[in-house]
């Protein structure tokens, strides 16, 4: 039998004599990019995997100099805290407001979450700032350094995520709510609420364990 | 500001001492080189190649082109790290007696670390990067990769990565660490130059490559795949090149972190692994190597593949266990995270933990041993056809084997004790990387090189270059497994007994081999080129192939296949040949098909910059190109005009071309 008939089984794959399918299939424009996105955010989880392990183990490598009961401020992480969950709250909302797609409320609640992410990094810099004012820099201990730098990290990836933020919220107020730009803030929004779940990791593990340790 | 002040803070800590004039062995290698350089760029010029480059091949979102640059850049690479291998050899063969060689040691060091990391990172990475992102796609059935400009991207990136490498040469040093830059050694108290630094930014950079081509390649093969193809109807290599990439995906971020680790100890003084304030360089050997032995696997994974389809095709059967395969492969995959600790069972991490990994490790090889007897009862009762690709696959049996065996033998925590940093380990890694990763590779090229250009290689100089690397070898390695068995330990300059001296001379004799297997293999593509007519492949089927590469014609449109195929079977060209397939004559459609774009090159060539700047203390120049890779690759997000269409009658063009040679054959 000719491979050129026309394929008449419902499914192709049913019919042993199609090798091809006379019709394109329709792929859907951006049909990986979750998937892809989903395998980026694996290999940067990973990263904070290794910097939570790093600190686990030089975390009580105090060097003699100051430990986490001297310098953590419980009241001030939790308010950070708080921004960032915020955050990740209001994002839902920009997120609910796109599927309606109503772009003004999208835009809204995007510069909200944005104004949260601001406030969560000013606190941050703060904190940083009252530490190496007290002595406590990154170079004074292994405990430091793994300190500042598994929470450093994660501050740069809020950064990072603002500057997404923006560029976005300037893309979707030129082109509108096209598919493309609501696919960019879904790869966005599971960025930043991958950065609420390391930063979850982050309070609980350096700041409420430090206080115990 | 006076001038003194000024010039460190242009060009950091760049001076004219940078150059290393003092050594006659690199001013005449920077004369050649830059000679030959020269002679390129002008021969580009002279016959206005340029554009063409620019418009056909560097901003290319095509895999196959992709997949053919990166193949180059790892031949070119190969010629750079044997260069390091034979100097090492000639060093080691003749510093006898009171000799102290012609390799000062500041020299000799560098070239053992550089022969490791570019071998590894810019030799068979790109190489095996090459192969997947050549084939998979065609042998899936998809038009092009899931994210194709982040493949040019990725391509560019690893070149960046190469140029650094390439530019320590001539200007400073490289480390003199060890390719895995142990610290404290390689932490700036010891190695306060810029060595450890220009290793540094070229891993990251290309690793950033390397990562991203990871993603890529898995979602290509999760989302990609014809109708029809289930995941136990991949082909073979497929299914390897699926299990390496999320060997990459899962271990590179690995490499990432830590090398971000020893960056901090090294620019901003932080202790993660000094010596003093709390810090534990064992801990960088164990993070290191908890990439570094997933990486070996990712080496290793898409040979087997490789090998895999060569032992079909040439005995012209399905392969024997094609689900034990499959599992295998997965078994390796998973197991590869758990041995890494057998690469310092003398860190003293006690008996409990050393058999764990030594269990762990031996373990290994049965899924291994499983392979090799796929292959064994493939062949068994095939019409075995001995082509190139056949007889790397028999080398490759012969020579992994044994390599394997020296590998278990080395698992066993108590003997590794006595031959922890001995030749007999350097024997048997390049017993396993050569003897596999590298047949792969020529098998691989061999096999596939047809379908990317449309002629065969020349099978004479073939075999010359075959015959060469399997006797080099066993000449370079036999004697480093006899020296490490007496107790030679690695990285020696010069030696005091003169009993030693005969086996370094012979591996020395070894490596000459091999350079001429290399020469005969550069050879061979240029005859082939000379004599593509004679050698072309008119059919796309040089082999009698079994998997949908060898479907279309060679070398494949752009578009890959006019039509989506439907996959019926796992040698999904085999079943269609032998059910009478005939190729679709009408009903074309427009195609739908990404863009070449030029920022991947871009982002890549300011990153070039920021690591060289870096690398330099050039911190305005490094701010400065940082800001330039955020700018243009925000600015790239605001091109959303990223396709096009090739259009229906083309397409029936380019395929009644293809008819007309394939009729013209038949008659």
């Amino acid at each position: 039998m000719s491979a050129t008939a026309v394929k008449t089984a419902s499914n192709p794959l049913d019919d042993k004599t199609v090798f091809y399918l006379e019709e394109e299939p329709h792929h859907e424009e951006g049909a990986s990019t979750m998937l892809g996105f989903w395998l980026y955010l694996m290999s940067d989880c990973l990263i904070f995997a290794m910097l939570f392990a790093v600190f686990g183990v030089l975390g009580g490598n105090y060097a003699a100099g100051p430990g986490p009961k001297e310098l953590f401020d419980l009241e001030l992480v939790a308010l950070n805290t708080a921004m960032l969950l915020f955050s990740s709250i209001t994002y839902g909302f920009a997120m609910l407001a796109m599927d309606r797609n109503n772009q003004r409320q999208t835009l809204a609640w995007l510069a909200i979450t944005g104004l949260f992410g601001l406030a969560f990094l000013g606190i941050e810099l703060y904190e940083f700032g009252h530490l190496i004012h007290e002595g406590a820099t990154p170079q004074r201990s292994a405990f430091l350094s793994s300190f500042f730098t598994l929470v450093g990290t994660h501050g740069l990836h809020v950064t990072f995520g603002i500057i997404w933020l923006v560029t976005l919220m300037v893309q979707v107020s030129m082109k509108g709510l096209i598919p493309a730009n609501k696919r960019r803030l879904m790869c966005l929004s599971m960025f930043w609420h991958f950065l609420d779940v390391i930063w979850i990791g982050v309070f609980t593990f350096v700041y409420l364990l430090g206080m115990l340790r | 500001m006076s001038a003194d002040q000024l010039i460190p803070l242009i060009f950091g800590r760049l001076t004219w001492e940078a150059l290393p004039l003092h050594e006659p062995i690199l001013v005449v290698t920077m004369i050649v080189v830059a000679l030959g350089g020269v002679a390129l760029l002008g021969a580009l010029t002279y016959f206005k190649l340029w554009g063409y480059l620019w418009k056909e091949w560097f901003t290319t979102v095509d895999h196959k082109k992709i997949g053919i640059m990166y193949m180059i850049l790892g031949i070119i690479m190969l010629l750079r790290g044997f260069a390091d291998a034979i100097m090492m050899r000639i060093q080691q063969a003749i510093a006898f007696g009171g000799s102290e060689g012609y390799l000062n040691a500041h020299h000799y060091d560098q070239i053992f670390t550089a022969h490791g990391v570019i071998m590894i990172f810019f030799v068979a990475m790109p190489l095996v990067t090459g192969l997947m992102n050549y084939v998979v796609p065609l042998q899936i059935g998809a038009r092009d990769v899931s994210f194709p400009f982040l493949n040019n991207f990725s391509f560019w990136m690893t070149t960046a990565g190469a140029i650094i490498i390439m530019a320590s040469l001539f200007v400073g040093e490289f480390a003199r660490t060890g390719w895995l830059a142990y610290p404290p050694l390689s932490g700036i108290g010891y190695s306060p130059g810029v060595g450890v630094d220009y290793y540094i930014w070229a891993l990251q950079i290309a690793g950033v490559g390397t990562t991203l081509s990871g993603i890529n390649l898995i979602a290509t093969i999760v989302k990609m795949r014809a109708p029809g193809m289930g995941l136990m109807k991949m082909p073979v290599f497929t299914w390897t090149s699926l299990c390496t990439n999320v060997l990459i995906v899962a271990s590179f971020p690995v490499l990432t972190a830590v090398l971000a680790l020893l960056t901090l100890d090294r620019y901003v003084g932080t202790n993660f692994f000094t010596n003093d304030f709390g810090g534990n360089p064992m801990m960088y050997v164990n993070l290191i190597w908890i990439w570094g032995h997933p990486e070996v696997y990712i080496l290793i994974l898409p040979l087997f593949g490789v090998f895999s389809e060569v032992a079909s095709t040439f005995s012209g059967k399905k392969l024997f266990g094609y689900t034990s395969m499959v599992y295998a492969t997965v078994v390796i995959t998973i197991l590869s995270y758990l041995v890494w600790l057998h690469h310092f069972f003398t860190m003293g991490s006690g008996a409990s933990v050393n058999s764990f990994f030594g269990i762990t490790t031996m373990i290994i090889s049965i899924p291994t041993g499983a392979k090799i007897f796929n292959w064994l009862f493939t062949m068994y009762r095939g019409r075995i056809r001995f082509e190139l690709p056949m007889m790397w696959l028999v080398a490759f049996m012969l020579t992994f084997v044994i390599g394997g065996m020296t590998g278990v033998l080395l698992a066993v925590p108590p003997a590794d004790f006595v031959l922890h940093n001995s030749l007999f380990l350097i024997a048997h890694f390049h017993n396993v990387i050569i003897g596999g990763v590298l047949f792969g590779l020529f098998a691989g090229i061999n096999f596939w090189f047809p379908k990317a250009f449309g002629f065969k290689l020349d099978k004479t100089w073939g075999l010359v270059s075959f015959w060469c690397w399997i006797v080099g070898f066993w000449l370079a390695f036999a004697p480093l497994y006899v020296l490490g068995l007496m107790g030679v330990t690695r990285r020696m300059r010069v030696f005091d007994d003169p009993s030693l001296q005969i086996w370094f001379v012979i591996a020395a004799i070894g490596a000459a081999v091999i350079a001429v297997g290399i020469l005969a293999f550069l050879i061979q593509i240029a005859v082939s080129i000379l004599n593509r007519d004679k050698l072309r492949d008119t059919d796309g089927d040089p082999w009698g192939g079994r998997t949908l590469e060898w479907a279309t014609s060679s070398p494949p449109p752009d578009y890959n296949f006019a039509f989506t195929p439907v996959i019926h079977d796992s040698d999904a060209w085999w079943d269609m040949k032998k059910r009478g397939y005939k190729r679709p004559a009408k009903g074309f459609r427009d195609i739908h098909m990404p863009k070449n774009t030029g920022t991947g090159v871009i982002i890549s060539g300011l990153c070039l910059v920021m690591g060289l700047a870096l690398v330099w203390y050039i911190w305005w120049l490094a701010a400065l190109s940082f800001l330039a890779v955020l700018v243009v690759s925000i600015a790239h997000t605001f091109n959303y005009d990223r396709d096009y269409h090739i259009p229906a009658d083309e397409v029936r063009e380019t395929e009644e071309t293809f008819e007309r040679r394939l009729k013209a054959t038949e008659a």
